[in-house]
């Protein structure tokens, strides 16, 4: 028998399909890069010094800015930091730790549930939950809507880091009369701490371009907004209803806006990963 | 009785070791018993892991506790200090006292202060080797903050570590070879001055060189604490022990001083696991 | 070798201490006081989901009373008349996300399998980290990118062509002003590759070395080796990542409502504009005056979540089903 195996047409196809495959990879990459490439090519060159530090304008007057709404999505950030971090962590915690049986078993399923949950559903029910009663938009209604949404990744990402600190850390806390809450709190979470850390950088960077959760609990503010109990700006919708616009300066400065909030997305992620990575050649145990 | 000897040659043994350390100061020969086991039985679920144990270790002796794998030497060792709770499913019944105390009347916090433990795998904390041996005097608040830094040299000193590490107390533990980490495990249990230290096969993930310096710390530290060593090292046991207890398949065969019993064990069974017919 | 340990005098004081720890001392410890914090917090997480599923149901209850069932198949929506009916946001929803599969799923696969078995592990990490940063990119900028770029290349370029080509099919008939379903579904398919690209990638990287060594062994082309033996082995694993992907699609909001036209109809067109529930609520809920109009959005808010509740549900059983089976093995 003197033919090759295997026989020529099934090369053909070996070839065909690899290539096709690598051309698929290929796309999806090149997309990324002209995503990059556009926006900070049309983002970057719209951006200026007003746009840090001044308020919007009137449509045709020039020097606007979106101070209010960087401002705005910071205060919403922290809000929804010091609701979804704490309730996620110690969830995690719980998980991790002192949980077993069916309990742990439903805060499991219902933490993905939550997760699954499209962010406008949130955001209805947060403007049920909070704005209705107060008769008003709020800076802490977007708050919380942004806090629920933290809490189940916060959750998720703390179990998992949490049980993979090996146990006989747990078993030499224990051993020198330490409780489990101290073991827990001195010795096992700082040992996790990079990881959750990381998932917590991660978790923001996700929830900082939500748009639609803040639709109609934060819901906007040309102004700068006081305190937590008025309507606030943010980047994210402030983009959108720019972009919306019949403006061509609108446009401008949504594109300017869209560069600073991908920026800064990408570089907490970026950074986050490489605390990862970087956490994990130095493991020595 | 039998009358056989094994092939242990304790007195060579023993030579070897006065050789090394001078004679052992005379020894009461009618130690007080610091744990006194009753009709213990241990149940992981349904198995039933020790059946009805019967035995009092003796204080400031070194017990060691040999047997083949999976005999449940220790599993034993962990009822001690209660470590067992920390796995779901597990049961004991019978007592376990300590001195004159019931083991399950004790807080466990408090009783794990009094009888501390080292591991198989030696396993310091991710932090600096100060703070390891810090960590004990800290969480049971033994020590005020200016004494630290003494306690803790004292500590490693007792674990015949510190001329190694007395220049890098803020580096990780990791930083420590396997049996430097061992021997910090053994400082940071000694830390908290227990009165007993459990031994879990401290010595079975290290080199000959490290074993070598361990053994030589228990033998240090056999006057001062109760010492109770699981090992599956015979001449490792015979080398250290005052005591020795033989299990197998969860039973208690044997226990007698180690000069006996290697050399004329009771039991049969005793007899065939030294001479090596089965282990 | 003498050791340089110190003879130590005999341990002291630990014989006095007490046997039990008082109240104070406990609390101190704080194992109580952990449990219970730690306890809550997960408590408040099922609390909060029950809370929400209470709020959509009791906060749509006028619209679900006054439609009925026949909320769910009228085409209606008209607030003038207080007549509405989810049917065009349903079709809509649907449509939009089957599509978006319809374009992501192979590309998706075709990347996911050079990513775990063709590319050097190298390559292939950094690509993925990439393809993982896409993952990262807010909805509302695809959106944007989607009105400014991707909407004026489909006019330009893309349609006309189709057109040509197959003009012929309804689906392709009609103007096109640029807003339209198959824009929109354009968009989410490149939203979701990513999900689709990464979930597939680690379940395909998973799969055990024998499987593929068993094959080689038999001559058979790197081609032949992933299509007929590593991919069947993950299939699961990469269907669940297409019911996730597809619960993020249903969802999407912003990158949609932005591109797709918001006009409630149904047009047997691609080209035509339309309408999803997550947009439609995202414009209208604020201008929303009288209870029966926030209701049948609340109403609509519920649906969208019962539905993305159980695309979520058999996703993960799927991927349940994958790691008992190869328990099994």
């Amino acid at each position: 028998m003197s033919k090759s195996y295997p026989p020529t047409y099934k090369k053909v196809i070996n070839i065909f399909m690899l290539s096709l495959t690598g051309l698929a990879a290929l796309l999806v990459v090149s997309v990324l890069l002209f995503i990059l490439g556009y926006l900070i090519w049309n983002g970057a060159r719209s951006l200026n010094l007003n746009f840090f530090t001044k308020l919007p304008v009137p449509v045709g007057e020039e020097g606007g800015g979106m101070a209010n709404a960087i401002v705005g999505s910071a205060k919403l950030l922290l809000l929804a930091s010091l609701i979804g971090i704490p309730i996620g962590l110690l969830g995690g915690v719980y998980l991790a730790e002192f949980g077993k049986g069916p309990f742990s078993f439903a805060v499991r399923y219902t933490t993905d549930l939550l997760n699954g949950v499209p962010s406008i559903v949130i955001g209805i029910f947060v403007y049920t939950l909070v704005v209705l009663p107060q008769h008003h938009f709020s800076t802490f209604a977007g708050g919380v809507a942004l806090g629920i949404m933290m809490i189940p990744i916060a959750l998720r990402s703390t179990d998992e880091f949490l049980r993979a600190v090996p146990n006989t850390l747990r078993e030499g806390g224990l051993a020198l009369g330490a409780s489990k809450a101290q073991t827990v709190l001195t010795v096992i979470i700082p040992a996790a701490m990079q990881g959750i850390v990381t998932g917590i950088m991660l978790n923001l960077a996700r929830v900082a371009g939500e748009t639609a959760p803040l639709l109609f609990t934060a819901f906007g503010n040309q102004f700068w907004s006081q305190g937590w109990n008025g309507p606030s700006a943010s980047l994210p919708v402030v983009i959108f209803n720019y972009a919306i616009s019949p403006y061509e300066d609108w446009h401008r400065q949504a594109w300017a806006a869209g560069f600073v909030l991908l920026t800064g997305i990408f570089l907490t992620n970026i950074v986050a990963r490489l605390l990862v990575s970087r956490g994990r050649s130095r493991a020595g145990h | 009785m039998a009358t056989t000897t094994t092939p242990f040659d304790l007195k060579k043994l023993h030579r070897a070791r006065s050789a090394r350390f001078g004679d052992p100061e005379p020894v009461d020969p009618t130690p007080e018993p610091q744990f006194t086991v009753e009709d213990m039985n241990f149940f992981y679920g349904d198995f039933h892991a020790l059946h009805d144990l019967n035995l009092k270790l003796p204080q400031m002796r070194v017990t060691g506790l040999i047997g083949p794998s999976g005999c449940g030497k220790s599993t034993f060792l962990r009822t001690l200090n209660r470590m067992y709770e920390t796995v779901p499913k597990t049961r004991v019944t019978g007592k376990i006292l300590l001195d004159d105390t019931d083991v399950s009347d004790f807080s466990p916090t408090l009783l794990r202060r009094r009888v501390g433990m080292v591991f198989q795998k030696p396993s310091p904390f991710p932090k600096s080797i100060f703070d390891n041996i810090a960590y004990g005097l800290k969480v049971n608040n033994l020590c005020r903050h200016k004494d630290l830094k003494n306690r803790v040299a004292e500590c490693l000193q007792r674990a015949a570590l510190w001329d190694e590490v007395k220049d890098k107390l803020h580096e990780s533990a990791f930083s420590l070879s396997g049996g430097q980490q061992q021997r910090l495990c053994i400082a940071r249990a000694l830390a908290v001055e227990p009165e007993v230290l459990l031994l879990d096969e401290p010595c079975s993930a290290l080199d000959p060189i490290a074993t070598a310096k361990i053994e030589d710390l228990i033998f240090d530290l056999r006057r001062s604490c109760t010492i109770i060593i699981v090992t599956h090292n015979m001449l490792q046991a015979a080398r250290i022990s005052d005591y020795v207890g033989f299990f197998l398949q969860g039973k208690l065969i044997e226990f007698d001083a180690a000069k006996k019993m290697f050399q004329f064990p009771s039991n049969k069974l005793t007899e065939d696991y030294i001479t090596g017919r089965f282990g | 070798m003498a050791s340089t340990a110190t003879t130590p005098p005999p341990m002291m004081g630990a014989k006095d201490a007490p046997v039990k720890l008082s109240l104070m001392a406990r609390l101190k410890k704080g194992d109580e006081v952990a449990y219970l914090v730690t306890f809550a917090s997960a408590l408040s997480i099922i609390l909060i989901t029950c809370l929400l599923v209470q709020h959509l149901w009791v906060d749509s209850a006028i619209a679900r009373h006054t439609f009925g069932w026949k909320f769910l198949w009228t085409s209606t929506w008209d607030p003038v008349n207080d007549q509405f009916g989810a049917k065009p946001f349903i079709y809509g929803t649907v449509l939009t996300a089957l599509l978006a599969l319809l374009m992501a799923v192979p590309v998706g696969f075709g990347a996911a399998i050079f990513l775990a078995e063709l590319a050097p592990r190298k390559v292939s990490n950094i690509l993925t980290f990439m393809i993982e940063l896409l993952a990262a990119v807010p909805s509302v900028i695809y959106g944007l990118l989607g009105i400014f770029v991707m909407l004026p290349l489909l006019r330009d370029y893309v349609v006309p062509v189709l057109q040509k080509i197959f003009g012929f099919l309804p689906i392709f008939q009609g103007e096109f002003y640029g807003v339209s379903y198959f824009s929109a579904s354009c968009v989410l398919a490149i939203m979701i590759v990513p999900f689709i690209v990464s979930i597939s990638r680690e379940v395909l990287l998973a799969v055990p070395q024998a499987q593929r060594e068993a094959m080689m062994a038999l001559g058979a082309t790197k081609w032949d080796v992933t299509w007929k033996s590593v991919v069947p082995y993950a299939q699961r694993g990469m269907i669940g990542s297409i019911f996730l992907a597809l619960a993020r699609a249903l969802g999407e909001t912003m990158a949609v409502t932005m591109v797709i036209g918001n006009v409630p109809q149904i047009k047997a067109s691609l080209l035509a504009p339309g309408y999803t529930i997550a947009a439609v609520i995202a414009n209208e809920f604020t201008e929303a005056t009288g209870d029966l109009y926030i209701n049948a959005l609340i109403e609509l808010a519920l649906v969208l979540f019962a539905v993305t509740m159980i695309i979520n549900a058999l996703a993960r059983l799927l991927m349940l089903g994958m790691k008992s089976q190869e328990a099994a093995r």
